[in-house]
């Protein structure tokens, strides 16, 4: 069928996000910058969950991408707040950051 | 005369749903560019929001035009409500986090730049 063909451009092109991604998680200077690329890249994974499951036919893939998505959020926001009081904390003793 | 219709709302529908799949595909591109490319973690996150919302909402878009089943579409919104609620939010705590952490944005546009 004729849709496969723009599915796969879809997904190649989210594919070289991804690597692009990763590269800037690599080679961020902050640490900012590396959970900025790791929110990003699971962003694109979600949609490359939806785009394969189209891809192959199999739609329910998008019951996987909806909790994916959720555990995104939550990961960064603990990797935020872990920056915030942990090692970054203001009112934290520095070595009470290996809590959590 | 019905079918002629159905059939034609039919390939609309799918031309649409392509072309809304392409243009996602290229929001993500220059989002994923302006990631790579920009100066500053304030900078990046103008890339980070193309992908979120121009990309994703573009790409889950062509999606939903594509979708086969109706079920398939509910679950569709669902991803794209949720994306929209939930990344500029994390992009907001990100930047948040890095202001109050001490890392300072490039506030001039002289030709020196600061790495990190």
């Amino acid at each position: 069928m004729t849709l496969t063909l723009w599915f796969g451009v879809t997904l190649a092109s989210i594919g070289v996000s991804i690597i692009i991604a990763i590269l800037r998680a690599s080679l961020g200077p902050t640490a900012f910058d590396r959970v900025l690329a790791v929110n990003t890249i699971g962003t694109l994974v979600v949609l490359s969950i939806c785009v394969y499951g189209f891809f192959d036919g199999r739609p329910e893939f998008l019951d996987i991408a909806v909790l994916y998505a959720l555990i995104n959020f939550i990961g960064t926001i603990a990797i935020l707040k872990f920056f915030r009081h942990g090692t970054l904390g203001d009112h934290l003793p520095p070595e009470d950051k290996h809590h959590g | 005369m019905v079918n002629d219709m159905l059939i034609f709302i039919d390939i609309a529908r799918q031309i649409m749903g392509i072309g809304a799949l392409l243009l996602g595909s290229l929001a993500i591109l220059i989002g994923a560019l302006g990631l790579l490319r920009l100066g500053d973690v304030y900078q990046r996150m103008h890339g980070a929001g193309i992908i979120d919302t121009g990309g994703a909402g573009l790409v889950l878009l062509g999606l939903l035009l594509l979708s086969p089943d109706w079920t398939v579409a509910v679950r569709i919104a669902l991803i794209g409500g949720l994306l929209i609620m939930t990344s500029p939010t994390a992009t907001h705590a990100i930047a948040r986090a890095a202001r109050f952490s001490g890392v300072e944005p490039i506030l001039s546009t002289d030709s020196k730049e600061k790495e990190g």
